[in-house]
């Protein structure tokens, strides 16, 4: 264990979330006792324990099967994904109602949002490991496999096989990392002359928000605080985007010596790499690559022999939240506490985890950072636009012969994007993941930079045979479920959007609906507490705009329809009365 | 201190630093509209009623601070219509009948729909199913008409410092918990007295056999806007804890 970081008084030695993962692998759900015994030792409310476990989608109260089955949803590597239905499939083949654990307690079944396998289709997680999906056979199979209790371990290794296609290198993944090398250079320059060369370099945050890196690093090195913290975000869960997983696996380096040159500029003994839950299957091949920095005295008490230059990463992994990539969220998480995002200002530059200085930056954005340390300012700026200096790793995915990671100069247009990864029938491209923006064909001409279409790395291609309807309300529900419930307009409006939208796609939506979707789209993207709820109806707002025809040709020609199917609602009592005739129905 | 002034709807309001928009209009006698903000506890910024524009941004009064120079819109037309739907968003996800509720007339909620002219609930219902905790000898807790306000979570931790109240789930699947190891009211240490157990501004912290006392038509809001209630109140959270 390391030192700089057992002795610190506030590190306890097991993250609350760690211990709760502990259980629910050991139980199948973390029970009412569980969490009185968690709380007492972490001396906590118990409500508080409460109120995490059932936040977090990967915990629960009641009894997961020995084998659970979490099938993603996302539009990219989701269940619908290539025209099968896997989850109804599954629901056949295991005789287990999605949500639910089967009597015997073997299996469960569910749903999650998206699980970061876009280039690799349908897939799901099963125990938490990740696996592709592909065909029905494979459903089939799986669902023999179960039955006979074969061990995870004897499945076939290569449906677990997470291959990363790079198919366009650019400034930041051609370039050889010398491990070492950017904190040498810094150590040379001092703090003061480094963070003049990240200013200098225009690097924006690759998360999707794009503020000054430099910046932020400036204001959180100015704050006064009993300690400063650097944070890594990844907890990459816009559905579409995979990229971070390519960085933790093959540039893990470069990361962490982007977050440990961060520290020395803002004084730091103490980074956090938030790791997103579906990623768990990254965490001890992380933990090698740290471990091996720390025996090179690249991490640890006096790196590269500098006295008072201490810093150590511990890996904090996440628990299924999508809100936790919103940096508040992420920091409250870190404390051991639902993801619910604070009121900002204060800024995490100041007050972040336990309240004092924090640097919160994606994973590609350290990345970006130490290549900068290693090749100065001038090289990052030779690619981009005056405002979005450097490069963006796309994460591809969708209708495309070839889905997968791009890099490119910022100013690619979509239309060149589209032609790398060969998707020759786009009708619409989805650029920054649920939140971001949908443009149809007359936008492909635009450009990926912060001044135009902005995006964390999520790039989602849909093909004309698509229904754009069926994409709009898988969006709305994923924001329904990912929504944190803190605040009125999101927490509600989310679940009448997805209502909403659900009723025209079910033949029943009238003119009004439309008027009513576009007056609560606006409601929720105004009146909400954070990013999420502000950009939680963009998707729906271009859908209505750029491809208006997709809701109007599902409209009904009455002038109103009940929110709800007053026929579908006796099916309740025909089942009690053991009822189907004519004279049962309303219809 | 350093007085200085925001302006709220063409009004010009003094603040000292370190005072929220909120804190400066109740002081300036000028009424936002609120539900889960009350002086003296920790502004929140759940609800979202308070919401008020400076320039083209929209934030919450009660967790912003005021700047000088600040102009304000808060009572127009488009703000008030927000306003009016984020509490009819309010009733349809709960379970709100207001004719057999013991609050009705004393609640905030209701007195809210008054208010801004809300004449219905507009959106379709949620019919969510919540569970009724009545284990406690004096007080019931009644999760149908809670509309997580989180008043009584702070009222309990920062005034009776206790931390008998929490919320847990994610979306509509919010619901305020006990913090106790049975997650039942009556192994919590909630006493009648507390002010966890008097904040609530609907009926969904309730006390027993105290029914109907005040006639209908006699109560808080049959006799008061609630932007007349709203200026005035405030807990002296001083005095609270210099007596423990």
């Amino acid at each position: 264990m390391n030192q700089s970081i057992s002795n610190n008084p506030d590190s306890k030695s097991v993250h609350l979330l760690h211990r709760l993962y502990a259980l629910q692998q050991q139980h199948l759900c973390i029970s009412s006792e569980s969490m009185q015994q968690v709380a007492n030792e972490f001396c906590l409310p118990v409500s508080q324990v409460t109120a995490v476990v059932e936040f977090y989608t990967f915990f629960s109260r009641g009894p997961c099967g020995r084998y659970h089955l979490l099938l993603s949803n996302c539009t990219s590597c989701g269940y619908l994904v290539g025209g099968e239905n896997f989850l109804l499939q599954f629901t056949q083949a295991l005789d287990v109602s999605p949500g639910e654990t089967r009597s015997d307690g073997l299996v469960s079944l569910g749903e999650t949002s998206c699980i970061g396998m876009c280039d690799h289709g349908s897939a799901m997680l099963v125990n938490g490991m990740p696996l592709i999906l592909h065909n029905a056979d494979r459903v089939n199979h799986i669902a023999q496999l179960i039955n006979a209790k074969t061990s995870l371990a004897d499945w076939p290794a290569e449906w677990f096989q997470v291959h990363e296609s790079v198919n366009k290198k650019g400034l930041l993944l051609n370039q050889n990392f010398i491990p070492g090398l950017s904190l040498k250079n810094t150590l040379a320059q001092g703090a003061n002359e480094m963070l003049e060369t990240i200013l200098a370099s225009g690097l924006r945050g690759r998360g999707g928000a794009g503020f000054s890196t430099g910046q932020k690093w400036q204001f959180c090195r100015q704050a006064e605080g009993a300690g400063h913290y650097v944070v890594c975000n990844a907890d990459e869960g816009e559905p579409g985007t995979f990229k971070d997983r390519l960085l933790l696996r093959q540039h893990a380096e470069s990361m962490l010596e982007g977050m440990t040159l961060c520290a020395f500029i803002i004084g730091a003994e103490r980074g956090f790499i938030y790791l997103r839950g579906e990623y768990r299957f990254l965490l001890s091949d992380l933990q090698t690559v740290l471990a091996a920095y720390r025996r090179a005295g690249l991490l640890g008490q006096r790196i590269l022999g500098k006295e008072d230059f201490d810093f150590d990463i511990e890996i904090v992994v996440g628990a299924g939240a999508y809100i936790c990539g919103e940096e508040s969220a992420l920091i409250e998480s870190l404390e051991g506490k639902p993801g619910i995002p604070r009121i900002r200002p204060p800024f995490p530059v100041t007050h972040g985890y336990l309240n004092q200085p924090t640097v919160v930056n994606n994973v590609e954005t350290f990345v970006a950072a130490a290549h900068i340390a290693v090749h100065g300012s001038a090289w990052f700026k030779t690619m981009g636009t005056t405002q979005s200096a450097g490069s963006k790793i796309l994460s591809v995915s969708g209708d495309c012969e070839l889905p997968g990671v791009y890099e490119y100069p910022f100013g690619v247009s979509v239309q060149q994007v589209l032609q790398d990864c060969q998707a020759s029938d786009a009708q619409a491209v989805q650029i920054g993941g649920p939140a971001g923006v949908l443009i149809g064909k007359q936008d492909f001409d635009r450009q990926i930079a912060f001044e135009d279409l902005s995006t964390g790395g999520s790039f989602m291609v849909f093909g004309v045979h698509r229904d754009l309807l069926t994409i709009n309300r898988n969006f709305a529900s994923f924001f329904a479920h990912e929504s944190c419930g803190f605040c009125t307009p999101c927490r509600v409006g989310t679940q009448l959007l997805k209502n909403n939208l659900d009723k025209i796609a079910e033949g029943r939506g009238t003119r009004q609906d439309i008027v009513e979707i576009k007056r609560l789209s606006e409601l929720i993207q105004r009146y909400s507490h954070c990013g999420l709820g502000h950009t939680a109806a963009h998707h729906v707002i271009d859908g209505l705009q750029r491809f208006p025809q997709v809701f109007e040709e599902n409209l009904t020609q009455q002038s109103f329809m009940s929110p709800f199917d007053l026929d579908k609602t006796l099916e309740e009592a025909r089942q009690i009365t053991q009822r189907d005739d004519a004279a049962a129905h309303l219809k | 201190m350093t007085h200085n002034t925001i302006t709220i709807d063409g009004q010009e309001v003094p603040f000292e630093v370190g005072q929220t928009i909120m804190d400066a209009a109740l002081a300036a006698k000028v009424y936002i509209p609120h539900l889960c903000h009350y002086p003296g506890l920790t502004p929140h910024g759940n609800c979202r009623l308070c919401s008020i524009e400076i320039g083209k941004k929209s934030v919450a009064a009660c967790t912003t601070p005021a700047v000088a120079g600040q102009q304000i819109s808060s009572n127009t037309p488009a703000i008030n219509a927000a306003r009016k739907s984020i509490t009819q968003m309010l009733f349809i996800e709960g379970n709100h009948i207001c004719p057999s509720c013991e609050k009705s007339g004393n609640c905030k909620l209701q007195a809210m729909g008054y208010f801004l002219g809300m004449l219905d609930e507009h959106f379709p219902q949620f019919y969510q199913r919540r569970k009724i905790d009545a284990s406690h000898a004096d007080i019931v807790l009644d999760r149908d008409r809670c509309i997580l306000c989180d008043l009584c979570v702070r009222a309990s931790r920062e005034v009776d410092g206790k931390n008998v109240f929490a919320i847990a789930g994610r979306g509509t699947e919010a619901h305020l918990i006990v913090n106790s190891s049975s997650g039942k009211l009556v192994d919590s240490n909630l006493e009648v007295d507390d002010l966890a157990a008097n904040i609530c501004p609907v009926g969904a912290i309730l006390k027993k056999s105290q029914g109907y006392d005040v006639p209908i038509g006699e109560r808080i809001y049959d006799q008061h806007t609630i932007s007349e209630i709203g200026l005035q109140e405030s807990i002296a959270k001083e005095s609270k804890s210099d007596d423990n």
